[in-house]
């Protein structure tokens, strides 16, 4: 058994007893998580529940009420160049070509008179995140001048030439057609397959959550603890499921085999069924990288 | 008979399922277009030819509908002959004087409404700061503080350029912290998680794309800044096309006053066409992404 200080060294992203209240409402409650580099980790749950407030922490654009956010051992501050981001709208820039778009953070990094040039010394690094984002054709052309699936594969080269320590994907392809999303996903695991970046993946849909992750992550309000249930007593949601998945073959045909199937019905009753309450002793908490610090009154036991 | 109400009724119950002219449901033929746009031109023209040939044919001395052929000789005499007293071109010149004023003022709006609505949207703390006294100085009847301007900037250039500064920079400034403001916040995080700094945010994100709305909101201003150039030039100059369109009032030269106003017009026209075409071959991606 590890200890919560040896996750704090050896995870990217690690958050321990983390709440996040607006006002009086509590929406977070004493969260913690650790994740591994190289973890393409998808994160569901009901509607608000809390998904993007656990992504805007992560991210820094807000702050916790309480506990600490660390990515690759350092707390998180503003949004700054370790964390990578695409979301699913207006990642790219529309003044800038696609080349452009993706050579930005470089230039950038040239500090205020570095931004003169155009970067083309980074040119060649780009075009090989082009290629392998399978849009090198289309370098010259203005992001309206693609379709919302070339835009997002843009996006996610745009972010992976910085390198980050995570990449957050908040509903990536969530304004995408059926079709387009698919071959998204797939095209997803191929970077991964191939760069081996930490991703954090936050979506609402099931099916895509436990094709393109291999470990997923279940937030939920419907469990109960021993806190008791009475009306004054703030509650926020919970990593209330969280297991490895298999890594499974590039193929779309594997999405619907009897075993995600299970894990489907499985994942809507631990986080979705407002009638299933668990206790948070006996969460499903599978993965080797899932721990839990409940507090004293969470847990009288 | 018969035929041709048969005929007009079959015309009329065409026309009711397919309206060339009347109603929301209208679909004018291109031809029917253009003619529709000239209809008001031509109906001014007409109606101007018939007043003046009516009061000159009772007076032929008549100043004040001068005949076209008078106008035409007046207006080569004013655009192509030189000034017997400067040795210039009098309405080369007062062109160019008008707008090197009208230039410089404009684009001192235009440079002070960017910094100032760039700042303004994206820092609140800039916002906080400057955005209720820009508001005030947009509201100032720019007219009305004329009499300052004269006193503290003097009769020459500077107050001219001015008044046509503080007439547009604050509706300048309003309109691209409006346009700062809509800037989806996930541009401005994307671009610090890429490494931008603060002020990379500003001048290399915000900046290139508020860079169209500028020249958009210069443009709108144009109307505005005529305005103010000509008043001030009405009432303290010595050159420039207002002052002359009201000495040629004194000496009610309505032959010269038409051709001008025409002038002034097309000036008008060219630098609100000049700059749409530069903005569509500077920025093209503005008008196909406004939508999305």
């Amino acid at each position: 058994m590890r200890s919560i200080e040896d996750f704090r060294e050896s995870s990217v992203l690690f958050l321990k007893d983390v709440y996040k209240a607006y006002g009086k409402k509590l929406v977070l409650d004493n969260i913690d998580l650790a994740v591994s580099k190289a973890e393409l980790c998808s994160l569901v749950g009901p509607s608000g529940c809390g998904k993007s407030t656990l992504f805007r922490l992560i991210l820094g654009e807000e702050r916790p009420t309480a506990g600490e956010v660390v990515v690759d051992g350092k707390p998180v501050g503003f949004p700054d160049v370790t964390r990578g981001i695409v979301y699913q709208k207006y990642s790219l820039y529309p003044y800038l070509t696609v080349l452009g778009n993706i050579v930005l953070g470089k230039r950038l990094a040239g500090g205020f008179l570095g931004m003169w040039g155009r970067g083309q010394e980074f040119y060649e690094e780009a075009m090989s995140y082009l290629e392998a984002v399978k849009l090198a054709d289309h370098k010259d052309k203005f992001p309206h001048q693609l379709s919302g699936g070339m835009q997002q594969r843009v996006a996610l080269a745009q972010a992976l030439i910085m390198k980050p320590k995570i990449l957050l994907m908040d509903e990536p392809f969530g304004a995408l057609d059926p079709g387009v999303r698919e071959h998204l996903q797939i095209f997803l695991l191929e970077l991964w397959e191939r760069f081996q970046m930490t991703v954090f993946f936050v979506t609402h849909d099931l099916d895509e959550a436990i094709f393109v992750g291999t470990r997923i992550l279940v937030l939920s309000q419907y469990y109960c603890d021993d806190r008791g249930n009475g009306e004054g007593i703030p509650r926020g949601s919970k990593i209330t499921f969280d297991r490895p998945l298999p890594r499974r073959v590039h193929s779309t045909v594997t999405k619907d085999t009897a075993e995600s199937r299970d894990l489907i019905r499985e994942i809507r009753r631990a986080g979705f069924d407002p009638a299933y309450i668990q206790h948070v002793t006996k969460f499903n908490l599978e993965h080797p990288d899932s721990f839990q610090d409940l507090t004293e009154e969470e847990n009288k036991g | 008979m018969t035929r041709f109400w048969k005929r007009l009724k079959i015309f009329w119950e065409d026309r009711r399922r397919n309206p060339r002219l009347f109603g929301v449901h209208a679909k004018p033929t291109p031809r029917l277009n253009i003619g529709l746009a000239m209809l008001p031109f031509l109906l001014l023209v007409g109606v101007y030819l018939i007043g003046s040939h009516i009061r000159l044919s009772a007076n032929p001395d008549d100043k004040f509908l001068p005949s076209v052929p008078r106008i035409v000789t007046t207006a080569a005499r004013l655009a192509f002959s030189k000034d017997p007293r400067t040795g210039q071109y009098l309405m080369l010149q007062d062109t160019v004087v008008s707008l090197r004023r009208m230039g410089a003022g404009i684009a001192a709006a235009a440079a002070t409404g960017l910094f100032f609505g760039l700042n303004m949207g994206l820092f609140p703390g800039m916002n906080a700061l400057l955005r209720s006294f820009v508001t005030f100085i947009s509201i100032i009847p720019p007219l009305a503080i004329l009499p300052i301007l004269l006193v503290v900037f003097g009769v020459d250039e500077l107050a001219k350029v001015m008044l046509i500064f503080f007439g547009t920079f604050g509706t300048i400034s309003l309109s691209l912290y409006f346009t700062t403001v809509k800037i989806p916040r996930e541009q401005i995080t994307k671009a610090l998680t890429l490494g931008a700094s603060q002020l990379q945010v500003a001048y290399f994100i915000v900046l290139p794309q508020v860079m169209p709305r500028v020249i958009e909101a210069a443009r709108l201003s144009l109307g505005a800044a005529w305005l103010f150039l000509i008043a001030a030039e009405a009432i303290a100059s010595r050159d420039g096309l207002g002052y002359r369109i009201y000495l040629f009032q004194r000496y009610l030269l309505m032959d010269a006053i038409i051709p001008y106003v025409l002038w002034i017009t097309f000036v008008g026209f060219m630098m609100d066409w000049f700059l749409k075409r530069f903005m569509t071959w500077r920025y093209p991606w503005y008008f196909a992404s406004r939508e999305s």
